[in-house]
């Protein structure tokens, strides 16, 4: 059974292009949350975390911004040659909960699976797109995908794709919830009100074979589950959550990744009351509250399908790095049990990390990634 | 190779209810989706007010679910997390997003409500089945042009063997503009005395476009 080794990423987000331009904003205390007054998407003036047009400018403006996003990710892919996109043995999977959800008025590829398609066939590749849509666990569910398909040898490569817009439609449905925050979003913090909307997008890069990373990551485990208990609000328990953790830690020691080495934890941490207390519960009913844990929302926002994959993306780099990246706008500890949140920077050996997400419909992930 | 079967299957089209292969219900295929799907609601006898909440695709799914698992003495074999759920569809929750963006639409008429919003997202229907029937294994929506057979029993077949899943409840839940179709079965290394149905491309194919 060949891993699934990550060979490149890249994200695009309110912070730039690039896991590294993004770490390095992250790491001089800047976040992508501005008040926006924009008519498109709002008569009132908003907090979003959006991206800079500029980036998707060269595009075709025949593709919608929800694509070019998309494309964008991939043309940062450096290494990622045209033959390999084209070859029967590479699968694109998608991730997102609104695809082009701005263009429901015009009609335009509405459909998720055609704007998929359609940027499969410009593409050039031969399969079927496999495209998920799964709330805010979306991102994450499609590298767990992808890990299984790499491993059961059915694909060599797979590129895993992620993106979800900034639109009038998401803005005035959290509004309708109550459960945007007043400014930037503070995850984990005493005075959290809520979450932040973000814009963004990543491309995975997954392969049957090691390229010259060094070192390597690989994904050693997922779980998936469902808290079967509400459909817009999570468990009081974190039972669910903590059925991923622990599934995705058993499938890893197959890989020899053992708890004891998950020495970073990237939490979903969207920085609503109820979401970061479940999440801490279940991170504490894993026994893993004693290890470094951050939320990128206050630096992104929160980038529903695709937040999953760029949040693993960035925590992936910092795994290579060896840097441990604070939680931004977290001062007074605001969750009833203990967590380890990221206060400063710091330089560790992370020798492997853990990535939660959770969403609508009472869905978790979490997913391990190795180093070797 | 570990050998999976199918125990009960469901087809809800056309005014049509029907368990593998027996019509058990019908109504007139021109009523309206929302009248029928009541009626069906209504012949089960249950208490689920939530029922009355949900949107088209969520009331498809959830009847489907009735179908299949009322009566159904295999899901008490397992506990919640042996249990999981995958389901795809071609149009994803669009029907409801068209029906959201209504309200959004006019400055002069803005009512955007939180009831509507939740169901802008495919996979709630999962999670009206997942509590209804306590189900928490992984649970996955995909979106595809059309039903895909090989990929859904293949996937569904690796969860099964990896021992991820002890059983699966596995479907095509499509609502779009009053069509509808939904197509859901379960799956597991169990035999049952109704079907001793292989859980295999071919056998799924076949149910599907029967």
């Amino acid at each position: 059974m060949s891993k699934a080794y990550i060979s490149e990423t890249n994200i695009i987000t309110a912070l730039g292009q690039g896991v590294s331009a993004n770490i390095a904003a992250m790491l001089e205390g800047k976040s992508g949350i501005t008040l926006y007054y924009d008519k498109e998407i709002s008569t009132q003036s908003f907090y979003a975390a959006r991206v800079d047009n500029a980036l998707l400018e060269s595009l075709d403006p025949e593709f919608t911004r929800f694509e070019k996003l998309i494309l964008a990710s991939i043309n940062g892919i450096k290494n990622l040659k045209a033959d390999l996109l084209k070859s029967p043995k590479t699968l694109l999977i998608f991730s997102t909960t609104k695809g082009n959800i701005d263009q429901v008025p015009s009609g335009k590829r509405v459909k998720l699976y055609d704007s998929c398609q359609y940027i499969s066939n410009y593409l050039g590749n031969p399969n079927k797109p496999l495209v998920v849509s799964n709330a805010c666990i979306s991102g994450t569910v499609a590298l767990i995908l992808g890990k299984k398909l790499i491993e059961s040898g059915t694909y060599k490569d797979i590129l895993v794709l992620g993106a979800d817009i900034v639109s009038a439609f998401v803005l005035s449905g959290f509004q309708s919830f109550k459960a945007l925050s007043e400014g930037a979003c503070k995850p984990f913090d005493a005075n959290r009100t809520g979450l932040s909307l973000g814009e963004g997008s990543a491309a995975v890069w997954l392969s049957s074979e090691k390229n010259d990373q060094n070192p390597a990551l690989f994904i050693a485990g997922g779980g998936i589950s469902n808290d079967a208990n509400h459909i817009s609000g999570p468990s009081r328990t974190g039972d669910g959550l903590f059925f991923s953790i622990n599934k995705a830690i058993i499938e890893s020691e197959t890989l020899g990744v053992k708890k004891e080495m998950i020495g970073y934890v990237s939490a979903h941490g969207t920085a609503t009351p109820y979401n970061d207390e479940m999440e801490t519960k279940a991170i504490n009913t894993a026994e893993l509250n004693h290890v470094p844990t951050n939320s990128f929302k206050g630096y992104l926002g929160h980038t529903l399908g695709a937040a999953g994959l760029i949040e693993s993306a960035i925590g992936m780099y910092s795994m290579q790095q060896n840097i441990l990246i604070p939680s931004l706008n977290y001062s007074a500890h605001g969750v009833t049990l203990p967590l380890n949140v990221i206060r400063e920077k710091a330089e560790v050996d992370i020798q492997a990390m853990l990535k939660t997400s959770s969403g609508f419909g009472g869905c978790n992930a979490a997913l391990v990634i190795g180093k070797e | 190779m570990e050998r999976f079967f199918i125990s009960d299957h469901v087809r809800i089209s056309n005014g049509q209810f029907s368990k593998n292969g027996n019509l058990i219900f019908a109504e007139d295929k021109d009523e309206p989706f929302t009248q029928t799907i009541r009626a069906f609601y209504k012949s089960l006898e249950i208490q689920h007010p939530a029922f009355y909440k949900m949107d088209n695709l969520s009331k498809l799914g959830f009847c489907a679910a009735e179908l299949l698992l009322k009566d159904h003495n295999q899901l008490s074999l397992y506990n919640s997390q042996e249990v999981g759920i995958l389901l795809a569809n071609e149009n994803s929750c669009l029907d409801t997003d068209q029906e959201y963006v209504e309200t959004i639409k006019d400055p002069e008429n803005y009512f955007p409500s939180p009831a509507v919003f939740v169901y802008t997202l495919p996979n709630i229907v999962i999670g009206e089945i997942s509590i209804r029937h306590k189900i928490q294994g992984e649970n996955i929506f995909f979106i595809q042009p059309e039903f895909d057979a090989e990929f859904m029993v293949n996937y569904a077949n690796g969860l099964l063997e990896s021992k991820s899943l002890k059983a699966v409840l596995v479907g095509w839940v499509e609502f779009y503009q009053d069509k509808y179709d939904a197509f859901m079965y379960f799956a597991s290394s169990e035999k049952s005395k109704q079907n001793t149905l292989e859980h295999t491309v071919d056998t799924i194919k076949k149910i599907y476009n029967k």
